[in-house]
């Protein structure tokens, strides 16, 4: 028995990330959980987001940690394995109390972390884009629901490259399957006929595209305006531009935008062949702002100078700037009061303006769209307003009822027509 | 000079003067336009440049369309090249240039929608324009955004081409424009007849185009050049919303309405009559809400009957856009045949692919149906061989910067790194296992994971470039339907030598008769004289050898990653257990089955590549309990197991 | 006859002691009693610990004992996961629903309860309409039914197919991988009707339960997955030792000369294969509810490959080889890549064990396999032989 007790206490001593020494004062030491995974097949993406927390907390403790307490970083590792997500995360609630947790990727993770989350009122910053269709008391989603990505994006296909007919091409997963289903709704909605939306889901990872390029290419045969929406994800997105490149589709031809493509994907990819080509998303590198500069040059000391930003990246600065400024408001860590003080908090955006965090736990941010450049990076060509983030789509009659305020409703699953909270806890 | 002058005189506060008369001038009248300019609105702007006849006009166009005018803090317009922090900038009417700090000024990006319609807007200028790129983007233009306006000075610009490429392509547009955009209906008629055989995607769209239709829906007789009328009994849930939104008949009342209704006409704990407890099924519901329709305080039910009546009391149609019934039926008979053609030429374009793929698998599962079918030994760690040909490729095209050339190297540095790694591997692990089949599978294993997460720790997860020289990029385009990517082809070729190479030395040499006589025998092989412990371990650095080329040829077509071995790894056991274990036939076989069902069921089930995949797999299985020896099957040791 | 199978095996009573104790201790140090020193989340750990070991002795029996190197036990695990995911899914989100229902002026109709739940699980993958596999997710009974039967039957049908067509060794085991890979794929789209990758969530939730600390959960699960472990045991422990086990280690030895001895060796086959099919999905199906959440990575053929190297690891042959196997390698691979393991400086280089546990982990299925091909359970041997 002495084993697994020591075992414990092993993990426990291990996972310590030392902070130095902290704030004799704190007498409740301030922790962050960083539950980000360091091995497995998400480690490419998350590794990243770890080091941007690690750059946040060690830049935050510079400036004197948060409420006169050095900022101690929990850092565990769920190893892309889902059910680990949800042990570690109560690992990081009941025994290393942490006050707050940065975290998670896919939405798989996180809809394994969130009865823990809930079941332990912990608290947790999701910074990636993601379906929606979720809201939870404890999660502050800092990533962009569907109508800060999904839906401008077509509105500009619609509006601005007049396209007449859909390709939507998604890896078989949650995210592509309910951003399709929802932007299927709304390509209705604006008067494109069912029969020119073309939708192909493929496996993680998948290599064999020519069958598929073709069939886009084909879609131009009624002399419609063709284009394709982009959900694939991650390394298959590789071989799809290969062939696209082959197949000499051009941008201006057929244009593809993509939401899961950033800065870090296109790093594997030779992208001479692929200029113009789009990608929709809150933050891209190539902004110029003072702000942004200066967090590509800190990041870049900190991380190493061949290094990229991303999206989710920001996403984090700006849930943890905001959660430092709701506990300072607030005068404690507590859950309950943070998140009181979350609401309405603002700070400014790395692409200019100012993000605000709403009552239903989105984000209100720009919603950019870049061509891809030649060097592998994102030339900025339109830049919306703020949109407020929504967690319940508009476009989908289920959803279409449901709001979320836990703000002044206290509930994230509220059904306008019939006046009641369907439940308390999120639909995981 | 005299503005640029004045940009920087703004800066030290100076106020700008703007002169009527020249082109900076038409572009402060739409200041917003050029500077947010939008498909929609845009061309305005463009016609008064058009209009205006200046001849700076073109060159603006094209810089602008190529993101090249920024705006100065003054808000004039200038042609200009950034240089770091540094700007030179043009004038738009004078072209006077000086070099000036990039600060305030503000790049135009025009996005891809308005440098179509830029595109179109160059075409007049561009058509006979001395320089052929020029020439060459004003067709594409034309191509894009086809317009009744151009055939005139496109029929006029094919008399004066000189490039023979160009002028063909003229004629194909100008074809193309007069069979939508030709005066009289006999020019029309005949530029249709001249594309039945025409199976690109241009053409095409063109007969489409001719052919699109409005659907609607009449009481009375539909009137006009009607394509089809419809029977709305094939689907009438969605002919009879048709009607509702025309407007000709009532709407459907859906149970969610039903229930609304009941809930806001409760009385007295009952609605229409009946006691609220009991509305927990339709039935009742039913009943209760006839009740209020009968007393009007909701809108009626609509029956089945009446619905029914609804529909068979209008006419359902399709009328064509264009009123002569003659071009109609021309385009109709026009596209029957392409269609006809597309069909097959679609099909050839499907077994190609499925060509590919089959060559695809056969290259990674060749090596494995060596060291399988020879020594009856599972390799586990062939995936992890591909993958470090892949990286060998990638790492070889870090210091060889040309392409060609790192190529050239890469392949047999492949072939020599796996083959190493698979002698290494046989002498000091599989070697010792030979009795014991079934424990090879998991060392072997225990060595896949142990060389992918090595692969990690070096290269890192991301995806690692490797890119093909610039001869394999694009694709073989015999049309619009039928076309293969060069890199395809190279890796089919590549398939093609090694099924020789291998053919070869199976049949032809010392070592490939000893090899078969080990295959057969290894006890009588060894009394005869043969070495089997040094066939083996030549058999075995072979096989890993060929999958080390396999990954360089798959890194060139999809990527560089430390799991795409594993991608690969139980298709390639399938490939070598549906085809037949130790005959290089027998996984050719194995490989073409697996690419040619793999593409079938996919053109099956296009929307879901996936589910393709399932169901091979399913089919695999089955196809193995009836023939468990494979497509080929062999006698000898592995027939033994 | 129970007192000679006892006899004949002394160590299905040191394991049962064993594991008598080791519950024991752990619930008197868990949260449940208030001692706390073992957190809830190590209890959990340590439950589907158990039920890892459970699929461990079945893949040990029908490998070890029976020779036929399975790569798709995990594939019943999961559909065992899967079976009682169903009903936890469905009886918790109907609680909900009815809740909410409740409050509203007209009574609910059958059809508006089935599309409120439905919404409520497929809305977050896109969809609201219930496949026809939920036929049976409402009862709780039909459910765990399914935990024993799909898997069962499954395995039925599968092996009756594969050693009727005589298909043996590395064949079967590429066979079984396929299967196991075609499930995996099969799960993993949206139209399965298993809510696609995501799979079923908030598994650790048991309806009826909602106020029940976690702590009371883990321990409870935790005592029916050493029950379950204990049955297991014994059960395998009857088969393997009997006439019935003479005849299926004859089997692995040699196949041909058993059939010749006039023994229907495909029946034999087909029992182990199936009966250990059943005890995976019961295994899997005590796992989840632990896991909180099932989804198809978790069927991946990968995991079925490491199952066999547990269970070489511990030894194959002997059921306690195939425990310590599963324990031993599933709680030092948490230990390592949950970095528990301090980081050795190299001077040179730092070695981290998040990054280099798998080589090291690979490289050991090498070495058992080459040099204690008994594993680590031959050590016992060796200790009882030697005085």
């Amino acid at each position: 028995m002495a084993h697994s007790l020591k075992f414990t206490s092993y993990v426990t001593a291990a996972l310590l990330a030392s902070t130095g020494i902290a704030a004799a004062e704190c007498a409740d030491p301030v922790k962050i959980g960083v539950l980000h995974s360091l091995s497995g097949t998400m480690a490419i993406s998350e590794t990243t987001l770890k080091d941007t927390m690690l750059m946040l907390i060690e830049k935050q403790n510079a400036a004197g940690g948060v409420l006169g307490c050095e900022i101690e970083a929990v850092v565990v590792d769920p190893a892309s394995d889902w059910p680990l997500f949800a042990e570690k995360a109560r690992e990081l609630l009941t025994v290393h109390e942490v006050d707050v947790i940065f975290g998670n990727w896919t939405s798989v993770s996180r809809k394994s972390v969130l009865p823990v989350i809930e079941e332990l009122n912990g608290l947790l910053f999701y910074p990636v884009q993601y379906e929606g269709e979720e809201s939870s008391r404890n999660v502050f989603y800092t990533g962009a629901a569907p109508n800060q990505q999904a839906i401008p994006a077509v509105d500009y296909y619609l509006e601005e490259l007049g396209v007449e007919k859909f390709a939507l091409l998604g890896t078989d997963y949650v995210y592509p399957r309910t951003t399709n289903n929802i932007l299927e709704q709304y390509l209705k909605d604006n008067g494109i006929a069912e029969d020119d939306i073309f939708v192909n889901y493929t496996p993680f990872g998948h290599s064999d595209w020519a069958t598929i390029v073709a069939d886009v290419v084909a879609l131009g045969e009624d002399g419609k305006q063709v284009g394709v929406i982009s959900t694939i994800n991650g390394d298959a997105n590789i071989g799809f531009y290969k062939e696209l490149a082959a197949a000499g589709v051009s941008a201006d031809d057929i244009p593809v935008v993509a939401f899961s493509v950033g800065e870090e994907e296109l790093s594997g990819l030779d992208t001479s062949n692929l200029v113009g080509h789009l990608a929709a998303w809150n933050y891209f590198q190539s902004a110029e702002t003072e702000a942004n500069a200066e967090f590509i040059d800190a990041w870049k000391e900190f991380a190493g100078a061949d290094r990229v930003t991303n999206d989710p990246m920001e996403a984090h600065y700006i849930g943890f700037n905001m959660w430092v400024n709701a506990a300072t408001a607030a005068g404690t860590t507590d859950v309950d009061a943070v998140r009181d003080a979350m609401y309405g908090q603002e700070f400014p955006n790395l692409t200019g303006g100012t993000a605000v965090m709403l009552p239903n736990h989105h984000l209100a941010k720009p919603v950019l769209i870049g061509e891809i450049t030649a060097d592998g990076q994102f030339d900025i060509i339109s830049k919306t307003a703020e949109v407020p983030g929504d967690a319940w789509t508009d476009f989908l009659p289920a959803s279409k009822v449901l709001t979320s305020d836990w703000k002044e409703l206290g509930c994230g699953m509220y059904n306008m027509e019939t006046e009641t909270c369907v439940q308390l806890t999120s639909n995981y | 000079m005299r503005r640029i002058l004045l940009a920087i005189a703004v800066f030290c506060g100076v106020l700008p003067q703007v002169q009527a008369g020249d082109l900076q001038d038409i572009l402060q009248i739409h200041a917003d336009e050029v500077a947010k300019p939008s498909r929609r609105s845009v061309s305005v702007l463009l016609d008064d440049l058009v209009a205006s006849g200046l001849p700076q006009v073109t060159v603006f166009l094209e810089e602008w369309a190529e993101k090249n005018v920024w705006r100065g803090p003054d808000g004039l317009f200038f042609l200009a090249r950034a240089d770091g922090d540094t700007l030179e900038i043009r004038d738009v009417d004078t072209g006077e240039t000086v070099s000036i700090a990039k600060d305030g000024f503000l790049q135009i990006k025009p996005n891809g929608g308005v440098r179509r319609v830029i595109g179109t807007a160059l075409v007049q200028f561009q058509l006979s324009d001395p320089d052929p790129a020029r020439r060459k983007a004003a067709l594409e233009a034309i191509a894009r955004r086809p317009e009744a306006s151009q055939l005139a000075p496109l029929q006029a610009s094919v008399e004066t081409e000189t490039e023979d490429s160009l002028r063909a392509r003229k004629v194909q547009l100008a074809n193309f424009l007069s069979a939508q955009f030709g005066d009289t209906a006999d020019v029309r008629i005949a530029a249709i007849e001249s594309l039945s055989k025409d199976t690109s995607v241009e053409a095409r769209s063109v007969l489409n185009r001719i052919l699109s239709t409005k659907e609607g829906v009449t009481a009375g007789e539909a009137d006009g050049n009607i394509a089809r009328v419809l029977d709305p009994f094939v689907a009438p849930d969605a002919f009879y919303l048709r009607l509702v939104e025309a407007g000709l008949a009532p709407p459907v009342v859906t149970p969610a309405e039903i229930r609304a209704g009941l809930e806001q006409n409760v009385k007295d704990g009952r609605a229409g009559g009946v006691p609220l407890a009991q509305l927990d099924n339709d039935a009742q519901r039913g009943r209760a809400y006839i009740q209020l329709a009968a007393e009007g305080l909701v809108p009626p039910l609509v029956t089945a009957a009446d619905r029914e009546t609804a529909l068979s009391e209008h006419i359902f149609y399709e009328r064509y856009d264009e009123a002569d019934p003659a071009i109609t039926a021309a385009a109709e008979t026009a596209l029957a045949s392409v269609t006809a053609r597309v069909g097959w030429e679609q099909t050839i374009d499907l077994g190609l692919d499925a060509l590919s793929l089959a060559s695809i698998y056969f290259l990674a599962a060749i090596g494995l149906a060596i060291t399988f079918g020879v020594m009856g030994v599972i390799n586990m760690a062939h995936g992890e061989f591909i993958m470090m040909g892949a990286y060998t490729g990638y790492v070889v095209q870090l210091f060889v910067p040309d392409y060609t050339l790192s190529i050239m190297i890469a392949l047999p540095l492949a072939f020599a790194v796996t083959f190493g790694a698979g002698v290494t591997m046989e002498r000091l692990v599989i070697r010792h296992l030979y009795h014991r089949p079934l424990e090879t599978l998991l060392a072997t294993f225990g060595i896949s994971i142990a060389l992918q997460q090595l692969a990690k720790n070096i290269f890192g997860t991301q995806a690692r470039p490797l890119t093909s020289p610039g001869w394999l990029d694009g694709a073989w385009v015999l049309s619009d339907a039928i076309q293969i990517s060069y890199i395809r082809i190279a890796i089919f070729v590549l398939a093609l030598l090694f099924l020789a190479l291998i053919l070869f030395i199976l049949k032809r040499t010392r070592l490939g008769l000893e090899v078969r006589a080990v295959t057969q025998n290894p006890g009588m092989a060894a009394s005869m004289g043969i070495n089997p412990d040094r066939i083996n371990m030549l058999t075995f650095g072979l096989g890993s050898g060929i999958a080390g080329i396999a990954g360089v040829a798959i890194g060139l077509y999809a990527k560089v990653t430390s799991e795409m071995g594993a991608d690969y790894i139980v298709q390639s056991f399938m490939t070598v257990v549906v085809g037949g274990v130790g005959n290089v036939w027998g996984t050719l076989a194995g490989a073409s089955m697996i690419g040619f069902l793999q593409k079938g069921i996919e053109w099956l089930n296009p929307s879901n590549t996936l589910a393709a995949q399932t169901y091979m797999i399913l089919f695999i299985i089955l196809f193995i309990q009836f023939r468990p020896k494979g497509i080929v099957a062999l006698k000898g040791r592995a027939a033994a197991d | 006859m129970r007192r000679s199978f006892i006899a004949q095996n002394p160590s299905v009573l040191w394991f049962l002691a064993a594991l008598g104790l080791f519950t024991l201790v752990i619930t008197v140090l868990s949260e449940f009693t208030g001692a706390g020193v073992i957190p809830t989340s190590f209890v959990k750990t340590l439950g589907k610990t158990l039920c890892l070991c459970l699929i461990a002795i079945a893949m040990d029996v029908v490998w070890g004992y029976c020779g036929i190197l399975s790569l798709g036990h995990f594939a019943f695990f999961g559909i065992g996961g899967y079976a009682v995911g169903m009903w936890l899914m469905y009886a918790r989100t109907e609680t909900i629903v009815l809740e909410s229902l409740s409050t509203q002026v007209i009574p609910p109709t059958p059809q508006e309860i089935s599309d409120a739940i439905g919404n409520q699980i497929f809305g977050v993958v896109g969809s609201s309409e219930f496949p026809l596999i939920w036929a049976f997710a409402d009862s709780l009974l039909l459910q765990l039914l399914m935990v024993v039967l799909v898997p069962g039957l499954l395995a039925l049908v599968f092996g009756w197919l594969a050693f009727r067509s005589r298909v043996t060794g590395v064949y079967l085991s590429i066979l079984t991988q396929a299967m196991t890979l075609a499930l995996s794929l099969y799960l993993f789209q949206n139209d399965s009707g298993l809510r696609g990758n995501n799979g079923l969530s908030g598994l650790q939730n048991i309806p009826g339960f909602e106020t029940t600390p976690q702590s009371a959960v883990s321990i409870v699960f935790f005592w029916a997955s050493a029950a379950a472990l204990a049955a297991g045991y014994v059960f395998f422990a009857w088969v393997v030792s009997g006439k019935m086990g003479s005849v299926v280690q004859g089997i692995r030895d040699n196949e041909a000369r058993v059939r010749f001895l006039g023994y229907h060796v495909e029946s034999y086959k087909l029992f182990i294969f199936t009966v250990t099919a059943i005890v995976s999905g019961i295994a899997g199906a005590l796992y989840y509810p632990q896991a909180g959440i099932i989804n198809p990575g978790e069927i991946a053929p990968i995991a079925s490959i490491y199952l066999a190297v547990w269970v070489a690891i511990g030894g194959r042959g002997r059921l306690y080889g195939a425990v310590i196997g599963a324990a031993f390698v599933s709680l030092l691979s948490s230990w390592f890549t949950g970095g528990g393991a301090p980081p050795i400086n190299l001077g040179f280089y730092t070695v981290q064990w998040t990054d280099w546990w798998l080589v090291l982990l690979g490289l050991s299925f090498v070495a058992v396999t080459l040099f204690f091909p008994r594993g680590i359970g031959g050590l016992f041997d060796y200790l009882v032989k030697k005085p």
